[in-house]
């Protein structure tokens, strides 16, 4: 699983409130949480980004709330992946649930800069800036949760397996 | 080998002589719940893995806490879709508007959540019956969604982090505070992935509202679990609401931590969160030239009815400031019928503070005390994020409901000591 994208990048402890304000909670539509994704941090990053994007931030991103429309939103805005130093533990666990690809590397949220041109091999764990001709060191994805990018989250995951034990 | 109260409930609810830190297990879970915001999507997840029955009625909450009473058509949409299931599943914990308060206040008060019990919700801050003992983490809603199906979900064993509080509180200290301090010492992931242990004599000498305070904000510091040995105080709160069995566990003495720390907190006065994180932690002399527009008195943080007796011993017989607005918000009806029996309302309202509804409203800026541009509220809730109560140029200090009420008093940061001095 390859993404390519430009970079977008935030600070430290980007929290869930910020990624996708309370006051769009009153609904679960994908498309209408990614047109709020990231308001209060820049009102104008639903406009600026292009599918396939990266969210670049230090540690503990994701941290607060439990809601999994957060990751939905970020998916919904079609980013193609988030890296971050660290990562909060229920934003972690929600990502990999819904198929949103993230990755933790320190080195990459230190040294990769705003509007870089970012390569990733998901199962790899490589990160290359072509922009700096550089190249950084992930985490390590365990292969349960690739799987459940691969299939797009938890659900379809089961459904799949299911699938599976049906056909045999 | 000796274990944490932690590794000992997870080491129950996976059928396992022992678990250590790193551990993957599969657990057990004796209450699963979710809100009016997270169980729409709890509910899809139900369906499309297949759920036809929950996995256990009496095991099983729906609360629409968030934006209910509804706050406009598509809340009502989300807790209609509650309602509808909880009806479909024949659910008896469904609370409907009346009988309805913050899931958090609620599920403890109705002796739903009990000791020893591995819990998991829709909602950060399920840490909070750690209070009581139990293992509780919040989870997304597909987590939520699948253990509605299964009764269990899979979690990694937290390495445990053991904070022992020593000393004597001081006047107009309490669990808000000694949790705000450890959140400013730690930082705001200083316990990602971990166990929060609280204990020490000072723990040991709190209520049980103060102690769920604490466990309610282990989450604002990263935490999966906030937790608390149970002892007579927590026997004394659970006995008579019990709907179920409970089991108490205790750390073992030569339990492993990963870390230790240990503190003297006499002398240590209230504390504030400064905008925009909860680790921004100051002293509340510091702030006292900080104006405010409002003050919030609620949340699952603290709404339940000890936190209404302290703002109302600083209210009582005094005004608030006039351009101020004070918003006492009840945990639950049971809080409200005790609040009236023992005439705070009156307090409060002769105060010029106004009572609201059981609900999470503001907190997470949904409604009910939403801050303009340029605003600040002093506010009894956990989060201060960034337009985390309305415009991304308001801000909220975080505090205890002492502090906010003798704030909305003088209209600024006000010492509880200042007003009860007058």
């Amino acid at each position: 699983m390859s993404i390519r994208g430009k970079i977008w990048k935030f600070g430290n402890d980007v929290d869930t409130d910020v990624i996708i304000p309370a006051r769009y909670l009153n609904t679960s539509d994908p498309d209408e949480l990614a047109r709020h994704c990231m308001e209060d941090a820049d009102p104008e990053f639903i406009r600026k980004i292009r599918p396939g994007d990266i969210i670049l931030a230090g540690k503990n991103f994701g941290c607060g709330s439990s809601r999994e429309h957060a990751p939905i939103a970020i998916k919904g805005a079609r980013i193609g992946l988030v890296i971050a130093e660290s990562f909060a533990r229920i934003f972690y666990r929600n990502a990999f649930n819904i198929g949103l690809p993230i990755l933790e590397s320190a080195p990459a949220a230190a040294e990769i800069q705003e509007g870089d041109e970012v390569e990733v091999d998901i199962e790899a764990g490589a990160i290359i800036d072509h922009t700096t001709r550089k190249r950084y060191p992930a985490k390590a994805i365990a292969p349960f949760m690739r799987e459940l990018l691969a299939a797009g989250g938890l659900v379809p995951y089961v459904r799949g397996l299911q699938r599976q034990a049906g056909e045999r | 080998m000796p274990m944490t109260i932690s590794e000992k409930i997870l080491a129950v609810h996976s059928d396992r002589p022992e678990v250590t830190p790193g551990d993957l297990v599969e657990a057990r879970l004796d209450f699963v719940f979710a809100n009016d915001i997270t169980a729409p999507m709890s509910i899809r997840v139900f369906r499309d893995a297949g759920g036809e029955q929950v996995f256990d009625r009496e095991r099983v909450a729906m609360i629409p806490d968030h934006f209910v009473p509804n706050k406009d058509i598509n809340s009502a949409m989300q807790a209609k879709e509650l309602r509808d299931f909880a009806r479909d599943q024949q659910l008896p914990h469904y609370f409907e508007v009346g009988r309805m308060g913050i899931e958090h206040v609620l599920l403890p008060e109705q002796g739903l959540v009990l000791p020893g019990d591995v819990i998991i919700g829709a909602d950060s801050h399920t840490c909070t019956y750690g209070a009581l003992g139990a293992f509780a983490t919040g989870v997304g809603s597909t987590d939520l969604g699948a253990a509605l199906v299964t009764g269990r979900t899979w979690f990694k064993v937290p390495e445990s982090l053991r904070f022992v509080f020593n000393g004597e509180l001081g006047p107009w200290v309490g669990g808000k505070d000694l949790i705000l301090y450890a959140i400013g010492r730690i930082g705001v992931d200083g316990a990602r992935y971990k166990a929060m242990e609280f204990t020490g004599p000072v723990i040991e000498g709190l209520p049980m509202s103060d102690r769920f305070t604490m466990c309610n904000m282990a989450i604002e510091a990263g935490a999966k679990a906030g937790i608390i040995a149970p002892d007579a105080v927590t026997d004394a709160y659970v006995r008579g609401r019990a709907k179920r069995a409970y089991q108490f566990y205790r750390s073992d003495p030569e339990a492993v931590y990963e870390a230790v720390h240990e503190w003297d907190i006499s002398g240590l006065e209230p504390q504030v969160a400064c905008p925009h994180l909860p680790e921004n932690v100051r002293g509340v002399s510091e702030l006292r030239e900080v104006h405010i527009e409002q003050a919030v008195i609620g949340s699952c943080t603290n709404g339940r009815i000890e936190d209404l007796r302290m703002a109302a011993s600083l209210l009582k017989g005094r005004r608030i400031a006039p351009h101020v607005r004070c918003i006492v918000i009840p945990g639950t009806p049971e809080v409200c019928r005790q609040a009236l029996a023992e005439g705070l309302y009156e307090i409060f309202m002769n105060a010029d503070a106004i009572v609201s509804t059981p609900t999470c409203g503001p907190c997470l800026g949904g409604y009910m005390g939403i801050l303009a541009a340029g605003e600040r509220a002093v506010s009894t809730t956990n989060r201060n994020f960034v337009g985390r109560m309305g415009h991304v140029q308001s801000e909220v200090y975080l505090a205890s409901p002492a502090v906010a009420a003798a704030s909305a008093l003088v209209g600024r940061i006000a010492h509880p000591a200042d007003i009860a001095a007058r």
